[in-house]
């Protein structure tokens, strides 16, 4: 049997959660304690915690470094892309209130958060699971005889 | 009325016990001898300890959303902090160390594994 059965039935549990949690974090950031950054650092935790319990083979197969390299750059081209579409609409770089002028409940600073908080989003957690996948590859995974 | 007297006394009874659970593995961490019974007495504070007090503040909150993030927080707890000693007392166990026993001696896992090499 396998000796990591407790830890991976756990973690098969653990994991839908742990990324559900990141989007709360991120969708509820207007109203409580969250944002961009702290939804990304979860939801890299989440494939982190993967490819600690399933290797690290497993966890390429996931989420491929391929993806990690092109969501690390997207998130910065969300983030860019807002501020030059507010320009495109006549304003300031990052002027949200351009999306919807005649907005009476600031609905605009609202959507240009929501996008740029997207940006974050994407970028964090691609950011943190390049460099678990720098570091973590350049050792061999360890056997269970060898502890 | 009532129902707000029982409301106190039953989170009172839930928070005096968890309390009474997190004082015994503190008692147990400095006091027992070996890092087993030490890992028993520190994962019991974690999980009923920490479990009876989020039940408390629960029946405190009431039926409302708070109620139900805390519910979220003790199921969370109540499968990560057993997994979290399990697997500490497994990587101990794993690397050799042996527990501090009395009359009965349990296997050492090493001969356990060269026996199990002859057998094959």
């Amino acid at each position: 049997m396998n000796p990591h059965v407790i830890l991976r039935v756990v973690a098969k549990m653990l994991i839908p959660l742990i990324a559900l949690f990141a989007f709360y974090v991120q969708f509820h950031g207007d109203f409580g304690p969250g944002g961009g950054f702290q939804a990304g650092v979860i939801f890299a935790s989440s494939i982190i915690l993967y490819a600690l319990i399933f290797g690290m083979a497993a966890a390429k197969k996931a989420m491929p470094p391929s993806w990690v390299r092109i969501g690390m750059s997207l998130g910065v081209l969300l983030y860019g892309g807002t501020g030059v579409a507010t320009w495109l609409l006549g304003g300031n770089f990052l002027d949200y209130t351009r999306f919807a002028p005649e907005s009476t409940h600031a609905a605009g600073q609202h959507w240009g958060i929501f996008s740029v908080e997207l940006g974050v989003l994407c970028t964090v957690a691609c950011a943190m699971l390049a460099i678990f996948y720098a570091f973590g590859s350049r050792v061999q995974d360890l056997s269970d005889e060898d502890w | 009325m009532t129902l707000e007297i029982i409301q106190l006394v039953v989170s009172g009874a839930f928070l005096i016990s968890g309390v009474f659970f997190v004082l015994a593995g503190a008692v147990g961490v400095l006091r027992l001898p070996d890092f087993y019974t030490r890992m028993h007495a520190a994962g019991m504070t974690d999980t009923l300890g920490a479990e009876f007090i989020i039940f408390g503040l629960m029946v405190q909150a009431g039926f409302t959303q708070t109620s139900l993030k805390l519910f979220l927080i003790a199921f969370l707890l109540f499968l990560t902090s057993p997994t979290a000693s399990h697997a500490v007392a497994d990587a101990a166990h794993h690397a050799g160390l042996k527990p501090l026993l009395g009359k009965f001696r349990a296997p050492n896992p090493a001969e356990v594994k060269a026996n199990k090499v002859e057998k094959h």
